[in-house]
């Protein structure tokens, strides 16, 4: 086991060791495609492996809370309201309004123009507002349309920015481009007093198709300084699987070997029960190690992974399954 | 491990299965008394003594010889392939539906993981019966004729006891043979429990006949004057005493002796997935398998890289309860196995290689030895020539491919090697130059009925499995 270094990454822009790589377009293609491949039949064979451990009792009601304090509760419907986000965000502060032992999720994830009201309806619970921005999710826009978006929801209070990268300049191999675009991203995370919200980087890794692109685009986050990478935006499939984030917490594991630095990890998009978060969990603990087991470190991106989870959680506590009907909506 | 999300145990139950206390011989379709001294078989994991077995003598030999000559003549020669395949299925379909029963009693009397038992062999096993059963009414298309041999007489080691009964007797008895199979003395359980499926198909008696024992029965099956064909899987040793055996006599003999595998990993392979590679290529089975990944011949330039990598993930392997589905390495088979890797190990130590082992309490009852990597291990080393048969994976360097054939090559064993890189001609011309029955290219100890197994040397002589397994079951087109 390798030492922990403590959230360093919070502070880094970039992996020092590795500025080298940026100073231009082919160094940094060269190590990108220097990095070891990835073995389709391997890595999905790994990923099924790890699925079939067994949780009990004990280790899964610590998984469960687990998996509900790492939700980022989310919605990103064009139909969106303010009471619908009031009412998301009342339920990530209590997920379970039956029991006040059930922790709350980590965020919600919305819209910029919900951040305010979001912000609002959380107060200082603890739970933080992420929120997508740069032309979420297709990313088509002109930079400084990005830009403003993200710095749109920084000014409303957002915690923690989803950004998604520009997979046309990523599959046509201008590299340097969406580097420098999340390195823009995150200067415009920056806030008045110094401080920044959190930049999450997703990949869209159903339009990165392979996973030797899923390493690539990992490293390229990471590099740029990204605290997060995430698999996708919910808008495609197949969104996050276990094989894309398995390759996404060897980045991760990898790159604190080399840098000293910790990023965290966020599938998102079609986790929607217990026994598959649970499987993320054990991969997590497995693939990256312990540390990374923690809000901090790791997320689910999801809307109805949380009633799952509650309904396992009091099936535990009460020894029996109870309806749908016995957990709130939103 | 982390102490923060420790997995609970979730032992598989052990109710699906009933073991008695007592077994005899499957002789002509009946379990009868054997006139030898009864033995027992124990549960390497716990060394509970699980059940006696009755040793075969010469005289209990020669009435299996008989039985299954009267079968061979009377019926199972003359039935049509068509005929003999129907059985075959039936005996393929009892065994996915015994499977759970199979994989658990498996688990018990070897000491194997259930999850591997479980997911690998007992599939395999169905998957050898189902194919093999496909060959029966297509044999005159095999192009080694439709005539069978006759009485087979079968001997398999206790690695994988119901794999290897599989791949003994599901293709002797698609083309036409009768068998007398000798499972291992440690592990006979499941090819009893075998005995009540061929009963369960109505196989016709004397087709399968199974005797237990040791050394002494295998020897005399092998000498049996009415055997027209010995099959065997074990030692080379033992395998070297059978060839002489049967010298100069008509018997065809095939067998598929020890290993010593190359398993290379070149520097521009997919990392992580070698790594994963490298553990199921000598951790799998305990590294009881005798194609094992022993020595792990890795390119200098990534050696450091990939042996860091390689502590990281067996750090990770659970070892223990072998019924525990969330364990990756059971017990070792046996308490004189278990004292040959010590011997062994202790010889890589005094040899000057460096020894690194998994950190892990080990039961305190049972037969049990920790995932170990020797470092600094060069050719001229008894730990990379001889055959350890257990997770003991010493590992040496290489710089160039020529270098990386001539070091896999250089052993007197030759049944399998395994090709990490991601480059596809490397992987091609590779092949073409290691000395090797199976090279795996990417992968490592994956088992098809569909592929030939065997090996080169001192590996043994003879190929099981695919078309060419029946090769050894029939006279051959000219006949």
């Amino acid at each position: 086991m390798t030492p922990t270094s403590s959230s360093t990454a919070s502070t880094a822009s970039s992996a020092g060791v590795l500025d080298d790589v940026v100073r231009s377009e082919s160094s940094l293609r060269r190590f990108l495609h220097g990095l070891p491949g990835v073995d389709q039949v391997g890595c999905e064979a790994r990923a099924a492996g790890l699925a079939t451990r067994s949780i009990k009792t004990t280790s899964k009601a610590f998984a469960i809370d687990l998996a509900i304090r790492m939700v980022d509760l989310t919605t990103l419907e064009g139909q969106d309201t303010h009471g619908k986000v009031r009412a998301l965000a009342s339920k990530a502060m209590r997920p379970d309004p039956a029991d006040p032992t059930c922790p709350a999720t980590a965020a919600v994830c919305v819209y910029p123009d919900m951040v305010a009201t979001a912000k609002q309806t959380l107060g200082d619970s603890g739970v933080h507002v992420a929120a997508v921005a740069t032309a979420f999710p297709s990313g088509r826009a002109a930079m400084d349309i990005k830009l403003a978006d993200t710095r749109d929801a920084v000014e409303a209070g957002a915690d923690e920015i989803d950004m998604v990268i520009d997979r046309g300049a990523f599959l046509s191999g201008r590299y340097l481009d969406v580097y420098e675009e999340i390195v823009q991203v995150k200067e415009a995370c920056a806030r008045p007093d110094g401080s920044s919200a959190h930049l999450k980087v997703i990949f869209e890794t159903g339009e990165l198709q392979t996973y030797d692109n899923v390493r690539r685009a990992s490293w390229l986050a990471m590099m740029a300084g990204g605290h997060f990478i995430k698999t996708s935006t919910g808008k495609v499939q197949p969104a996050a699987t276990l094989p894309v984030t398995l390759i996404m917490l060897e980045a991760v594991r990898d790159f604190r070997d080399q840098t000293g630095q910790m990023v965290g990890v966020k599938p998102a998009g079609g986790i929607k029960t217990t026994k598959d978060a649970i499987k993320y969990l054990v991969m997590v603990n497995e693939i990256a190690g312990p540390d990374w087991l923690d809000p901090d470190w790791f997320r689910f991106g999801a809307s109805t992974l949380l009633n799952d989870l509650l309904m396992q959680r009091t099936k535990m506590t009460t020894g029996r399954y109870s309806g749908p009907d016995y957990f709130t909506l939103d | 491990m982390s102490n923060i999300f420790e997995y609970a145990p979730a032992p598989e139950s052990r109710a699906v299965v009933d073991i008695k206390p007592s077994y005899g011989l499957f002789i002509n379709g009946e379990f009868v008394d054997g006139h030898g001294k009864a033995f027992k078989t124990v549960n390497p994991a716990t060394e509970e003594v699980l059940a006696e077995v009755a040793e075969a003598d010469d005289a209990d030999v020669d009435e299996a010889v008989k039985a299954a000559r009267r079968a061979y003549t009377r019926v199972w020669s003359r039935m049509s392939g068509a005929e003999r395949a129907k059985y075959l299925y039936r005996i393929a379909r009892i065994i996915q539906e015994r499977g759970r029963e199979l994989a658990v009693l498996e688990s018990i009397d070897n000491g194997k993981p259930i999850k591997e038992s479980r997911d690998v062999d007992i599939p395999v096993v169905a998957a050898h019966f189902f194919y093999y059963a496909g060959w029966a009414d297509k044999l005159e298309h095999s192009g080694y004729g439709s005539t069978p041999l006759g009485v087979a007489g079968q001997v398999i080691p206790w690695n994988f006891p119901l794999l290897m009964l599989a791949w003994k007797i599901a293709p002797a008895l698609a083309c036409g043979n009768t068998v007398v199979l000798k499972p291992a003395e440690t592990t006979p359980l499941t090819a009893l429990l075998f005995a009540e499926i061929c009963q369960q198909a109505d196989l016709p008696p004397g087709v399968v006949n199974i005797v237990t024992g040791a050394g002494d029965t295998g020897r005399a099956i092998v000498s049996h004057p009415d055997v027209d064909k010995v099959a065997f899987t074990g030692s080379t040793e033992v395998g070297k005493a059978i060839a002489r055996a049967v010298a100069g006599t008509d018997k065809k003999v095939t067998l598929e002796l020890g290993g010593k595998a190359a398993n290379i990993v070149f520097d521009d392979a997919p990392l992580d997935q070698a790594i994963e590679g490298i553990v199921n290529g000598i951790f799998f089975n305990q590294g009881h398998v005798c194609c094992a990944g022993s020595r792990l011949l890795v390119q200098e330039s990534v050696a450091d890289e990939v042996l860091e990598r390689l502590k990281r993930r067996m750090s990770t392997l659970r070892m223990g309860d072998p019924l525990d589905k969330n364990t990756d390495v059971g017990a070792i088979n046996s308490g004189e196995q278990l004292k040959r890797i010590r011997e062994l190990s202790e010889v890589g130590d005094a040899e000057g290689a460096e020894r690194w082992e998994v950190a892990c309490d080990l039961p305190t009852k049972g037969f049990w030895f920790p995932p170990t990597l020797f470092t600094g291990v060069s050719q001229a080393h008894r730990i990379a020539r001889e055959e350890i048969f257990g997770p003991v994976l010493s590992v040496l360097t290489f710089r160039t491919p020529s270098e990386a054939v001539e070091k896999a090559n250089n052993t007197p064993f030759g049944l399998s090697a395994g090709v990490w890189t991601d480059k596809g001609s490397r992987i091609l011309s590779m092949a073409n130059r290691l000395r090797a029955g199976v090279v795996w290219a990417n992968t490592f100890n994956k088992f098809d009925p569909t592929s030939p197994f065997g090996g080169y040397k001192e590996s043994g002589y003879g190929r099981e499995g695919g078309r060419h397994g029946l090769e050894a079951y029939l006279k051959g087109a000219d006949s």
